[in-house]
């Protein structure tokens, strides 16, 4: 046997790492997924049967559904938001040279790097200081929450759409221009197809982030206006049923169905 | 009147100026080349005439249209890419129908004038295939009949034939120059390949240094060259530094007396000799200009030979002589005798 065809210690080692990280990221979502189909209402191992009356129970729950909708909502409005401004932000610092164009671009990275307990903080002081200044509801209204959400979404549309603008060819948006498109329909056209994978990706990346933010929008959520990941925060506080992993299951399956369904226009193993 | 006039055009980018005062007026249906070493200016000026480089001063006018201040989606010039610019998420047939779609053409003819572009280019059956899915060659084709769909007023082409291979080249220059006579277009052709634009060329402009040198056909410009950078850019020439002793008198640096009829007045001054019009051995005799060369160098070249020569220790030059039946090339170091005519010299203020 020769020397090549033993496969070598390192790799070994590197599957071997590789494997284990798979794991300890796969681990937590394969339980919760389990647990989700117990039947007894206090999780133990082993599981003393399996049923699916915990779907129901989840799918009954007020808080949990409302929550949902509110999430979907706030998800949705906010992603459109940091479409429409993120786009524009990458095509100008990618394309023009703009002053501290550097630290505008760091900054518009800063709300994914910042402690969403900071970031809530910040929003929370912020938004009472607007009410008091404008005599205008901000703290607890949806609008508050869409803006705030719109801050995480953000710098998923820049860095994703900016990645894809680097190698783009502008001379195809010439070409568009001498064979009589205005800007607007050469940006439409030519300019957006060539970059729908950014687009697209950053759009998905913006929209599981919202959907899942839970530190931040803490401080921002009124009365009787929960997003999901607090809805569920509270019913754990009362009870350990595998309400709360039913729940999750669904979210898991809805974003696991986005993404595939993402990547079947654009690779997103491509763009990330 | 000229298809297009371009007047005076300028471009400076901050204190360097790229193209300098160039003039050219195209006749309707006229093929002009653009001709000149890289980095002389042509793309830039072929861009002002397409309306994405705002020239700092001149006058560009497609028939009785000035054009200058207008934007290139209402300039109606067909511009084909050097690096052709398809549009990649679209099919073949969608990049030619794309200029149709923006004139807002009736879909009902858009379909028929797509397939006749695609036919007139040699692509009839491509209409599904998107720009990643063909060769260089065609491709470029496809940038052509994307081009000539729109029915453009003139039609821009900067290096069109650059990317594709040798063989095909020659090929494609014939198609588009008979494509162009057949649809009587009025063509301006960038290149700074001098036999390309030999071949294709009802006119040529030279450039160099963002000014234009000579413009004329190809006989005008290599019979008589305007300067001593056109002499030497277009065909080869042999460079003789001297002075005009008188008229029809010329002395080279090395000292020997040349007879040139186009020698007048006195000064320093190049002569410019065509190899061809260098005679060797016995077809010397009986010329004005008869001497002896010490051979430095020959090269053999199939149906020409180059030999270089030294007449003196200050006067070198290149022969091209036809490789005639029969005839041997001189070894280096031997001595030959070569001459010429009286009227076969031309005149140029000598450069530093
Ligand atoms: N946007 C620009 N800014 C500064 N210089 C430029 C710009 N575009 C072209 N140039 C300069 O102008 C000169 C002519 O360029 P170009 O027209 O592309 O030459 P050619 O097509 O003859 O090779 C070059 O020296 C180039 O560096
Ligand atoms: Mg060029």
């Amino acid at each position: 046997m020769t020397a090549a065809s033993r496969p070598s210690l390192g790799r070994i080692a590197l599957n071997g790492a590789a494997g284990i990280g798979l794991l300890y990221i796969l681990l937590p979502l394969i339980f919760v997924i389990w647990l989700a189909f117990f039947r007894q209402e206090i999780p133990s191992f082993p599981p003393e049967g399996y049923s699916l009356k915990w779907f129901g129970a989840a799918a009954n729950n007020k808080a949990f559904v409302s929550g949902f909708v509110l999430s979907l909502q706030v998800g949705v409005a906010a992603t459109l938001i940091g479409l429409l401004l993120g786009v524009p932000a990458a095509l100008a610092l990618v394309r023009h040279r703009i002053v501290l164009g550097p630290a505008v671009n760091t900054l518009l990275l800063l709300p994914l790097v910042m402690p969403g307990i900071v970031l809530g903080t910040a929003l929370y002081v912020f938004q009472i200081e607007t009410e008091i200044a404008t005599g205008l509801p901000v703290l607890g209204s949806l609008g508050g929450l869409v803006a705030a959400h719109t801050l995480v979404v953000v710098p998923w549309v820049v860095r994703l759409v900016t990645a894809s603008l680097v190698g783009f060819d502008r001379t195809i948006e010439e070409a568009a221009q001498n064979l009589g498109a205005g800007p607007f329909t050469t940006f439409w056209r030519v300019t957006l197809p060539s970059i729908r994978p950014g687009l697209v990706a950053g759009g998905l990346f913006g929209f599981v982030t919202s959907f899942g933010n839970l530190e931040m929008s803490l401080f921002l959520v009124g009365p009787g206006r929960t997003t999901l990941p607090i809805a569920i925060l509270q019913y754990l506080e009362w009870k350990i049923d595998p309400t709360v992993a039913a729940a999750s299951v669904i979210q898991i399956g809805l974003i696991a169905v986005a993404m595939i369904v993402t990547d079947r226009y654009v690779k997103l193993s491509r763009v990330v | 009147m000229a298809r297009l006039a371009i007047e005076h055009l300028r471009k400076s980018y901050g204190d360097v100026t790229v193209v300098d005062d160039v003039t050219i007026d195209i006749a309707e249906g006229e093929f002009l080349v653009l001709l000149g070493p890289s980095g002389c200016g042509k793309t830039t000026t072929l861009r002002m005439v397409a309306g994405f480089v705002p020239p700092s001063a001149g006058k560009i006018a497609i028939g009785p249209r000035d054009v200058t201040g207008l934007p290139p989606w209402k300039r109606n010039c067909g511009l084909v890419f050097q690096s052709y610019a398809l549009f990649p998420h679209m099919t073949v047939a969608e990049n030619v129908a794309f200029g149709l779609e923006m004139r807002k053409t009736p879909k009902a003819d858009r379909g028929p004038r797509v397939a006749e572009a695609l036919r007139l280019v040699q692509l009839t059956g491509f209409d599904t295939r998107y720009p990643r899915q063909l060769s260089g060659g065609q491709q470029q084709r496809v940038a052509l009949a994307r081009a000539l769909a729109m029915e453009p007023d003139v039609l821009l082409l900067d290096e069109p034939l650059s990317n594709l291979d040798a063989k095909l080249r020659q090929e494609v220059r014939v198609e588009i120059r008979e494509l162009q006579r057949k649809l009587g277009l009025t063509t301006i052709m960038v290149t700074h390949d001098q036999e390309e634009a030999l071949t294709m060329a009802d006119r040529l402009v030279v450039m160099e240094g963002g000014k234009v040198r000579q413009i004329g056909t190809q006989r005008e410009l290599y019979e008589k060259p305007a300067d001593r950078f056109v002499a030497g850019f277009i065909g080869r020439s042999a460079f003789v530094d001297g002075r005009i002793e008188g008229d029809g008198r010329f002395r080279s640096k090395g000292g020997l007396e040349i007879a040139c009829a186009a020698a007048t007045g006195a000064g320093p001054a190049t002569l410019a000799l065509r190899p061809e019009r260098i005679a060797v051995g016995s077809d010397a005799e009986g010329l004005a200009n008869r001497f002896s060369a010490r051979v430095e160098h020959a090269a053999y070249l199939g149906a020409l030979l180059d030999i270089h020569v030294s007449l003196s220790e200050h006067d070198r030059m290149l022969l091209q002589i036809p490789n005639r039946q029969g005839f041997v090339e001189p070894r280096p170091g031997e001595t030959i005798a070569i001459g010429w005519a009286g009227d076969a010299g031309l005149i140029y203020p000598l450069q530093s």
